[in-house]
């Protein structure tokens, strides 16, 4: 690990590396010394928190049948979470079941990207995010079903099949919506404009990534830009919408370094489980 | 010849056909492709189980019933061992237990296609369970739990449910 290695200070030093894509070294965010257990955080983490977000539209989503679908695909991404994190509770060693990964840990100690955290915004923006992340997800774990450790391997081939569902369904809806009235074609253009420099985090790779994929368990996610790029030009070309600039680039989620929406969200979420921790039913 | 292991797990397997998916409760675990294996060894008895969909809710229902059953049954200290792989697939739901789909009203899920990338509405159409019409349109592709779609009868009028295949 290079963490070490480099002087990050803190202060405005600290925010200069940052930008620079290097890791933090706030005690706080509890960086650990397993690539593996990071790796496990980042790809469990990812679906917690995306899955959560889904779930915020039971009930208010404009049609019955959208309100199911996003309410299955939200218990589709917490399965996996769930499977994700209880393995790298065990990975990590130290007795943290998935329940004390997901509820007792705050919003620098999450490794998801910043793209799923983002607030829900209109059904476009929800749809939108859905699809840029599924055409992503479809590639990770199409590798991960390959991955040298066996629960990952079989996690990984299961969530394959779901995930490839859920493409299915976001693919779909981006037409509807591209290629539907103006309106729904202004509303998924604006979503897609404002949500594509989130993308960019989800391909680069540190040296977490690096040295998971070197033990056979994890994703270069590198070398998944070019695959992305080509599936998801092709729906958008489709719904025809137009393929935004690449400029502006957030980054940090996967060293806990969070937009402000994610802190809101883990209140409302771990808010239960910490008013009653242990609490069981 | 068979030995007392074998005819130990035969036994307990048989007594898990009481063990029906509580969403479904026309099909046993065994059924549905959930119940995987038994392992007896000397008195100690695991249960092998695979979830359907990783979020499926029912889950835990199905482990809590297969240890109860076992335990009324006089084995007490059963445990149940999760695999994901294989990943489960509809295509392990044998023809018979289709048929009884069927008949409870849920439209059996065909062979799962090779491009699964294919929305639901563009496959070949559903026959209604109700009334056998194949004049049927995709209303969702998720419905009430995990495993199914929700369709319309343009026949019958009547909308049903398909156990999704998967």
């Amino acid at each position: 690990m290079t963490a070490g290695k480099r002087k990050t200070g803190d202060g405005n030093g600290a925010s200069a590396d940052w930008v620079a894509g290097a890791r933090p070294s706030t005690a706080t965010s509890g960086i650990s010394d397993n690539p593996f257990f990071e790796h496990l955080l980042r790809l469990g983490d990812d679906r917690l928190v995306l899955g959560h977000r889904l779930s915020e539209w039971c009930g208010h989503a404009p049609i019955l049948e959208e309100d199911i679908a996003l309410a299955n695909i939200a218990l589709d991404l917490i399965g996996q979470a769930s499977l994700l994190l209880k393995l790298a509770g065990e990975v990590e060693g130290k007795g943290r079941s998935e329940d004390a990964l997901a509820y007792f840990r705050d919003a620098i100690e999450f490794r998801n990207a910043q793209l799923v955290e983002l607030p829900n915004g209109d059904f476009a923006m929800t749809i939108v995010r859905q699809f840029l992340f599924d055409a992503w997800d479809v590639l990770m774990l199409e590798r991960l079903a390959a991955a040298t450790n066996k629960t990952l391997a079989g996690i990984a081939a299961k969530a394959l099949k779901e995930a490839r569902y859920h493409l299915r369904h976001s693919a779909e809806w981006m037409r509807m919506l591209g290629d539907g009235t103006p309106e729904s074609h202004r509303r998924a253009q604006r979503a897609l404009d404002d949500l594509w420099p989130y993308t960019a985090e989800l391909f680069i790779t540190d040296d977490v990534d690096r040295q998971a994929a070197a033990a056979g368990s994890g994703v270069d996610v590198e070398t998944l830009r070019d695959s992305w790029r080509e599936s998801v030009t092709r729906v958008i070309v489709e719904a025809t919408l137009a393929i935004p600039k690449d400029g502006f680039a957030p980054r940090g989620g996967r060293t806990g370094r969070h937009t402000e929406h994610l802190g809101r969200m883990l209140a409302d979420m771990q808010s239960l489980a910490r008013a009653h921790p242990g609490a069981s039913w | 010849m068979v030995s007392v292991v074998d005819s130990r797990r035969e036994e307990i397997l048989r007594w898990l056909e009481d063990v029906k998916d509580p969403e479904v409760p026309v099909l046993s675990i065994r059924e549905l492709g959930v119940l995987r294996d038994v392992e007896v060894s000397g008195d100690e008895v695991v249960v092998v189980m695979t979830p359907t969909y990783s979020g499926c809710p029912a889950m835990h229902a199905m482990e809590a019933e297969v240890v109860q059953t076992l335990a009324r049954r006089g084995v007490p200290n059963a445990r149940v061992r999760t695999v994901y792989a294989p990943a489960w697939t509809t295509d392990w739901i044998s023809d018979d237990a289709k048929a009884k789909l069927e008949a409870y009203g849920i439209a059996p899920p065909g062979r799962v296609e090779a491009d699964d990338l294919v929305p639901l509405r563009r496959r070949s159409p559903v026959k209604c369970p109700y009334c056998q019409s194949v004049n049927t349109i995709v209303r969702s592709e998720f419905g009430s739990t995990a495993c199914k779609a929700i369709l319309f009868c343009n026949s019958c009028r009547q909308p049903f449910e398909l156990f999704k295949p998967f």
